[in-house]
Formats: structure tokens, C-alpha cells, sequence
């Protein structure tokens, strides 16, 4: 069973947003995401500064046999990225909610996203 | 294809309790990878792997023509190998289009085996059957027959101890694209990873105890996943892909399968081969490797100077050189710098001659990683 930390908001889409104690929303992947794509070999993450629109895609990560989209889960600016992922994008794989963070966002976090209980019904009837 | 209509090989269930992600490829359920795709690519480069490759259709011809009807069908002259050696070739129509590749043992002087793609089992088989009229030939599918491809710089170490006796004694020095048959048993020093190793052709109910022994011998289990990557660092082309019955060995970097000598070996597709030959044919193959991160993908848009020259047939990643990488078919003569389109991006690339990685070593020069 993949990971769904109760402390973290999710979306349809299958990314985690955690709001910080700055205020600034952490985005990554989630564990179940990063099981379905396999070994990421690379990430491609956006400027820091770009803005972002809810539900346009942000970034890509891609494993040996695709790439995906990462949806903005919120509208905002980015406040920094996970350089680290150029060289080990293999981070996303072992510790999603951790060391495989992508991007952290000036912005409010959105109502409609998902509590862990809401996303682990969406994943387990996936 | 729902997966209860997709085909099953003999180790079915045993990937399913090795916990492998299945996919369907060419109507059969098959294992994707074991939990990581990369390790097991490494564990091929490194040690060995093993992998199921029982989808592929094994057919063999036997009878008093057999040589002379493979001569006429196929673009690779058998007359050329002897008993207990392989010759990798390709099955041309008129077009000199190529309907598949194919690995052909000779196993007598009028016995030959055939191992076919998957997805191209019944196109080959239903060609094959319609070439033979005047041939006193029999061609018998061989669906009772298992394979594992067992790779790796430590494959056959492992593999031998494991094989039955009467195989064993045959494998004992064998020589690369040789293979040693005893009874329904057929292992070939052959491979589609770029590293040593056999692939073994045994009956279906042999193949779980092989198997097992196998992965108890310390043989990491490898699915698709990692045959892919690691025979496209390999630089082995991939039917359907790199490939397929509109385009002729000299357009795919397949013209070294091509025997044109002895001239009078009238092979389906030779007149066609020929033409093209003389013109000099107007696209080619060519591998090419990313100067930034990225991984490519087939089917990208090849440029040079801003203009498209060709298409990647594949592309992906190389785990063991750790770039993007990719065979193309592009104009004849490209060479030096190009850009790959990329989701919208032009992504900086090098043509380099296949292969990239032989035998654990990257064999092509890494141009320095820039920013794309």
C-alpha cells in the first residue's frame, strides 16, 4: 500500500501540497503516483519567479517509459525549486513526501483539495 | 485486450508471486519490471539477469530444401553458417520491406529453427507457408517451447551449472552466435542486451524449475522494462519501432544482415535492395545523445540548423551511460551537432554510431552536459 500522510492535502491529480510555517505551499508527487511511473530518471521543474495557474501543468517527470505532467495545485509564484532532482531525480522514487519535493509556492492553499482520507478512497478505487 | 484474453507464458504465475508490474506486449501478458527497472538494468551490466521471452514464436523447418528455401527468403545466406550456429537476418518482401527479424539456427544440414517477434508471428508465419510452393520443406510452430534469456557478464557461469547434463556437455566453450541442442533443449550464446550470456529454448514445463534455479542462483529476474533500455544502449533495433515492413534493411541500419554475395542467391526483395543500393539510399540510421538532461522519446522531430531532417525510431534513457538517447532514421549523411524536439523544446544532440554500451563500457563519446 503506498503512503498517504494524514498531515498533507492531495489532489485528483495525484500531487500533495503542505503549507509551511512561512506560509508557502511545499508541491510533490505522491507515494502512489511515483509507484505507478516507475524509476524517474528526470524532472523538469520550472523558473523560480514563474507564475503559476491551478490546473496548468508545472512540471514534467518522466521514468524510463514516460513522462507526466505535474498540475499546479494552486495559483502562484514559484518560491524555489528541488535543484537536487537534476542529478537525483531517484528522490521523487524513495522519499516523495521528503527529499523528492519539487517546488515550494507563494500562494494560498486552494479548498478544494483532498484530505489523506478522501485521497486514499481516490487511490484505492483507482 | 482485456488481460483474461492475453496470453500467458509458462512462468506467469511465478511473476505474479515475484510481484512483477504486467503490461500487455503483442497479446501477451508480460512482466514490466520486479519493483525497479533500473536495478535490474544494472544488474544486467553489472551481474546477471534473467529475463521471460516466451512470447517469442519459435518455428522450425526442416526438410531436404530447407537450405535452399531460407536462401531464397531470407537476406542473410545460410549456406553460410554450419551446424550449431545462429545467424541474425531479416525476412524481405518483394518491396525489400521488412516483414521481421529473426534469429535462425542451423541445427543439421536440413533442419534450421527459427526464433520470430511475438507481434510478428502470424504476418511471418502466413509469408512463410505462402513462399514454399516448389520447396520440399515442413515448417512446425513451436508453441511447446519455453524461452529465458539469461545476461549478464556472470549469465553463463550461473546459467551452467543449472542446465541438464546433456545440454551442459554442448555448452562447455561454446562460441559467441553458437548454440548447442540436446533434445528439446536449445541454448544459443545470444542475446539482446549488448552483454554475454544464452538464451534458452526448453520445453514449457522445464521452465519454472529453470527459472527458479535461476533466481536461487543469485540471477536477478529483469523484465520488458529493462530489455528495452538495455537493448537500446545495446543499439539493437526493435521491430515496429525501428523498423518494419515499409522500410528496407539500408534505411535502418540493417544492411550488415544483407549477403549479396553469392550474386546469383535470388532472395525475395534483392532486385528492389539492389536499386535502392545503387542510388544510395536517401535516410539512414543514426544513434544520437543528449548534451543536457532529458530523456527522449520515439518518434521526436530530429533537426538540424532549424529544419527537420528525420524522427527518433527510439529513444529513452541510458541507464548505465546516463543520458538521453536514441536511434533515428534521418537523411543520409547527418553527422556532428543536432537538436531533438522535446515537448515544444529543442533539446541539444550528438549523432554517434551505435552502440552506446557493450559489454558493461559506454562506447560512444558523451558530449559535455550544457543547459538545454
Amino acid at each position: 500500500m503506498s503512503q498517504v500522510p494524514d498531515s498533507l492535502r492531495y489532489t485528483q491529480t495525484h500531487e500533495w501540497l503542505r503549507q509551511e510555517a512561512d506560509g508557502s505551499i511545499t508541491v510533490g508527487i505522491t507515494d502512489h503516483a511515483q509507484a505507478q511511473l516507475g524509476d524517474l530518471v528526470y524532472v523538469e521543474l520550472p523558473a523560480v519567479g514563474k507564475a503559476l495557474t491551478a490546473g496548468d501543468a508545472c512540471a514534467v517527470v518522466e521514468s524510463v517509459k514516460a513522462a507526466a505532467d505535474v498540475y499546479a495545485p494552486l495559483t502562484g509564484t514559484v518560491l524555489a525549486c528541488n535543484d537536487a532532482l537534476a542529478s537525483a531525480p531517484e528522490h521523487v522514487n524513495q522519499d516523495p513526501y521528503g527529499d523528492g519535493w519539487l517546488l515550494r509556492v507563494a500562494g494560498a492553499l486552494p479548498a478544494d483539495t483532498l484530505d489523506a482520507a478522501a485521497y486514499r478512497t481516490l487511490t484505492e478505487s483507482a | 485486450m482485456p488481460a483474461d484474453l492475453l496470453q500467458k507464458t509458462p512462468l506467469h504465475a511465478l511473476h505474479l508471486a515475484a510481484g512483477a508490474r504486467m503490461a500487455p506486449f503483442a497479446g501477451w501478458d508480460m512482466p514490466l519490471h520486479y519493483g525497479s527497472q533500473l536495478d535490474e538494468h544494472h544488474a544486467v551490466r553489472a551481474a546477471a539477469g534473467v529475463f521471460d521471452v516466451s512470447h517469442m514464436a519459435q518455428a522450425d523447418l526442416r526438410g531436404p530444401q530447407a537450405e535452399r528455401y531460407l536462401q531464397r527468403v531470407l537476406c542473410g545466406d545460410v549456406a553460410r553458417i554450419a551446424s550449431g550456429k545462429a545467424l541474425y537476418t531479416c525476412l524481405l518482401n518483394e518491396r525489400a520491406g521488412i516483414i521481421d527479424d529473426l534469429l535462425v539456427y542451423r541445427l543439421g544440414a536440413d533442419r534450421f529453427r527459427l526464433v520470430l517477434n511475438a507481434a510478428r508471428r502470424d504476418a511471418d508465419l502466413n509469408w512463410l507457408r505462402a513462399q514454399q510452393a516448389g520447396f520440399e520443406v515442413v515448417l512446425t510452430p513451436r508453441d511447446d517451447l519455453a524461452m529465458l534469456a539469461v545476461q549478464g557478464p556472470q549469465a553463463r557461469t550461473a546459467a551452467d551449472a543449472l542446465l541438464p547434463a546433456a545440454v551442459r556437455a554442448g555448452v562447455a566453450q561454446l562460441a559467441r552466435f553458437a548454440a548447442a541442442e540436446a533434445g528439446d533443449w536449445l541454448v544459443g550464446r545470444t542475446g539482446y542486451t549488448g552483454e554475454d550470456g544464452y538464451e534458452v529454448m526448453l520445453p514449457a514445463a522445464d521452465a519454472p524449475a529453470l527459472w527458479q534455479a535461476l533466481i536461487d542462483a543469485g540471477v536477478r529476474p529483469a523484465g520488458l522494462g529493462a530489455r528495452d533500455t538495455l537493448r537500446l544502449e545495446a543499439g539493437l533495433s526493435l521491430y515496429g519501432h525501428d523498423m518494419d515492413d515499409t522500410i528496407t534493411p539500408l534505411e535502418c541500419g540493417l544492411g550488415w544482415t544483407v549477403h549479396w554475395e553469392p550474386a546469383q542467391r535470388d532472395f525475395i526483395g534483392r532486385a528492389a535492395l539492389a536499386a535502392q543500393r545503387a542510388a544510395g539510399p536517401g535516410r539512414q540510421r543514426a544513434g544520437v545523445v543528449l548534451a543536457c538532461r532529458g530523456v527522449l522519446r520515439d518518434g521526436a522531430p530530429v533537426l538540424q540548423e532549424g529544419r527537420q531532417i528525420g524522427h527518433l525510431t527510439s529513444g529513452g534513457f541510458g541507464p548505465t551511460i546516463g543520458r538521453g538517447i536514441g536511434l533515428a532514421r534521418v537523411q543520409a549523411g547527418a553527422s556532428g551537432a543536432c537538436t531533438i524536439r522535446i515537448r515544444d523544446r529543442e533539446l541539444p544532440a550528438r549523432f554517434v554510431n551505435p552502440p552506446f554500451v557493450r559489454e558493461g563500457a559506454p562506447r560512444v563519446d558523451l558530449p559535455p552536459l550544457t543547459d538545454a
